[in-house]
């Protein structure tokens, strides 16, 4: 009986003339060390088993023997490309729990670094997917935008990747006058860059012919699969954490949920072109609104400790929804942490998009769903 | 001067050995500097002025590592591919006039030697992927193989359209039909004969868009298609072997350029006719045919292979067996 259910699927492989092909764990269409054992007849996948665990690093093991302060570095290393997301959950949770008010000022530079970061990360994306896809060009110049962000970031945080700059109750220091002109000259700046791309990359032909209609996801398989973010809002849902689940002061900004219902890897590219878009505005809302005052709230204690009991925290990362639950026992270490990441959700996916799939269109599926590997393996 | 005729074979051996490897070392550098200028970066420029003694390094580095061959590979087919795919570049270049006087063999059948050792190519790098046992080289050795032989045919068709028009295979007869005297100029060379075939700009899109494919240059470098199949055909090459093979490349690439320079952009011959014809037009038109080759493989991204197969099968060779009938009909109306 238990060898029956580790065999593959008799009727994928019979009659065929199948061979295994090892994609990764290095191969440069994976980005990373993930491992996708692939089925092939010819160029056709029969069957895509992805195999992960090769950069798995423990995170929520960590999580439970260290305290709330010490684990603060880490959820930034899970997604390294969307750092300040994942901090702001964890962040959150925990004043979630121990009932810490954050002064506003805080909150709105949360949304303007979390909103920077996401477009960084949608940079490196556009730039990595185009690669996928063979063309080199379009890296660079995300990159010489991505480095903007960077710049931005560092000179607040003092990291360029994995910033910890959230804290419980407010952020490390305050944003300077640098910071605040620095990002409104970055928006000015962004706006006709992604017209651009727009021109160049997006109504390029070999790049729709590529991408239309190719690697269908249903709503109903993201739904399965529990695939969030740029996925499931190519396919046509709006589900976004910032508009179902309001944290933050998200509700009191104008933006719309980018949604495209053709459920390819096109609708799944014009979600995140059109999200950086969107970030750009509620950056440009946040730093009308940004209040005077404290960036950190008075009252916060030195050694935290959690009420007994379950608290959650969503956020929108630039993946998708990435969730913190911390159970705490009421001692200074959780008794368990655990982190629900995007990237794996989305992955689990693939075995059963990429089916019948030829090999360069699951690739570009693949990078249509963003994968950062950290973040499957945690 | 003629030179006596053992000397001159050793001649022509050497300058044109000189001019493919001097070409492949630096179509290297102007491919990584215009994709350089390209991507708003400033590309090699740390070896020797303007990066200029980059290939030399390059190559020295290729040529100090083992050549590794897989343990599991067939050994004699896997040394014998980078040769294969390098000398029929070699043997096209004999065949080729730069100017009046400037070529190694005036050959009748020029035209159709080329292919034919255009063709031998394709069967090295099938070799080289097929002998190193590695299942991404074969994937990419099935490619190349069926993109070939889809992208051959519509090429051939133009060829022999223009067969049709010059009437001689030799290239240097053909060049000098498109001469004009001293009121001659580009109106003259074979893509403005519109009285041929109203259609020659077409039929020039056709043979380079083939020969990209046949060169395996992006969008059509479904063989070495570096995010799918690692490296390709060459994944199991190392050192020289795969320098040989990059060699090649760029050989192929200037045979391909040279021969749309002959066939359709006049060779040596001025574009206006008061100026002089020689050589260095011939450069010039060969070099910024390879400028187009090199700034379309930084703008585009890859298709698929079903599309390429698609596009040569459904509307290349329809297209340039219509051109044919075309010309055959315009020829005999005029």
């Amino acid at each position: 009986m238990q060898l029956e259910a580790l065999r593959t699927p008799a009727d994928a492989t019979e009659g065929k003339e199948t061979f295994v092909l090892n994609l990764g764990p290095q191969h440069p269409a994976t980005h990373g060390v993930l491992r996708v054992k692939l089925t092939m007849d010819g160029e056709y996948i029969t069957r895509a088993e992805p195999v992960c665990g090769y950069i798995h690093r423990m995170h929520e093991k960590m999580g439970e023997n260290r305290t709330y302060a010490q684990f603060l570095p880490n959820p930034s290393r899970i997604d390294y490309l969307s750092a300040m997301h994942y901090t702001h959950a964890f962040v959150g949770v925990v004043e979630r729990a121990a009932g810490i008010e954050v002064p506003p000022r805080a909150e709105y530079v949360r949304v303007i670094t979390s909103e920077l970061n996401r477009i960084s990360s949608h940079l490196v994306w556009f730039g990595a997917f185009l690669l996928d896809l063979g063309g080199f060009t379009p890296l660079l110049y995300a990159f010489d935008d991505r480095e903007k962000i960077l710049d931005l970031l560092e000179g607040i945080t003092g990291a360029r990747l994995t910033y910890c700059y959230y804290r419980f109750g407010g952020l490390y220091n305050d944003v300077d006058e640098a910071f605040i002109t620095g990002t409104r000259e970055f928006v000015t700046y962004m706006r006709p860059r992604l017209d651009m791309y727009r021109q160049l990359v997006t109504g390029n032909v070999i790049l729709r012919k590529r991408l239309e209609g190719i690697g269908p996801i249903s709503a109903e398989m993201c739904r399965r699969y529990g695939a969030t973010g740029p996925v499931v809002r190519g396919s046509g849902v709006a589900h976004d954490v910032r508009k179902v689940q309001p944290y933050s002061v998200y509700p009191e900004l104008d933006f719309d949920v980018a949604v495209f219902p053709e459920c390819d890897c096109m609708a799944r590219y014009l979600v995140r072109m059109e999200e950086m878009a969107q970030s750009l505005r509620i950056i440009e809302q946040a730093l009308q609104r940004l209040p005077e005052g404290p960036f950190v709230a008075a009252k916060v204690p030195r050694v935290i400790k959690l009420p007994p009991g379950d608290y959650y925290y969503a956020v929108e990362a630039a993946r998708g929804r990435f969730a913190v639950r911390v159970v705490s026992d009421g001692k200074e270490i959780p008794y368990r942490v655990k982190l629900r990441t995007p990237s794996f959700a989305n992955l689990t996916l693939f075995e059963e998009a990429s089916q019948g799939m030829m090999l360069p269109d699951a690739l570009a599926l693949m990078g249509s769903l963003d994968l950062v590997i950290p973040d499957i393996d945690r | 001067m003629t030179i006596p005729e053992p000397y001159r074979l050793f001649f022509y051996l050497f300058s044109t050995m000189a001019f493919v490897g001097l070409n492949a070392a630096y179509l290297v550098w102007v491919e990584r500097k215009g994709a350089a200028r390209f991507q708003r970066r400033p590309g090699p420029t740390e070896v020797g002025p303007a990066g200029l003694l980059q290939p030399i390094a390059d190559a020295l580095k290729l040529l100090s590592k083992q050549v590794l061959v897989p343990p599991e590979a067939d050994r004699t087919l896997f040394r014998l591919a980078p040769v294969m795919v390098m000398a029929p570049a070699l043997m096209c270049l004999a065949t080729l006039p730069y100017s009046e006087r400037l070529g190694a063999r005036d050959l009748n059948l020029g035209l159709v030697l080329v292919f034919a050792f255009g063709s031998i190519n394709v069967m090295a790098v099938m070799l080289g992927g097929w002998a190193s046992r590695n299942k991404y080289a074969i994937i990419s050795a099935a490619r190349i193989v069926s993109q070939n032989v889809a992208y051959e045919i519509p090429m051939l068709l133009t060829v022999i359209t223009m067969l049709m028009i010059t009437g001689t295979m030799n290239l240097r007869e053909i060049v000098e039909q498109q001469a004009g005297g001293f009121w001659g100029g580009f109106w003259n060379w074979n893509i403005c004969k519109l009285t041929a075939n109203p259609l020659m700009p077409v039929t020039f899109v056709i043979f380079f868009i083939c020969m990209l494919a046949e060169t395996n240059r992006a969008p059509f470098d479904m063989a070495e298609a570096e995010s799918e199949l690692v490296a390709g055909a060459f994944t199991e090459y190392a050192g020289m072997g795969f320098g040989v093979f990059f060699m090649a490349e760029y050989a192929n690439i200037l045979v391909g350029c040279s021969l749309a320079t002959i066939l359709f952009f006049g060779g040596w011959q001025s574009p206006i006719g008061m100026l002089p014809s020689g050589h260095l037009w011939f450069l010039v038109k060969l070099y910024a045919l390879i400028f187009t080759v090199v700034w379309v493989r930084w703008t585009f991204p890859r298709t698929q292979f079903y599309r390429l197969l698609n596009l040569s099968w459904k509307l290349l060779i329809p297209l340039a067996l219509f051109i044919l009938v075309l010309t055959s009909a315009m020829l005999k109306l005029f």
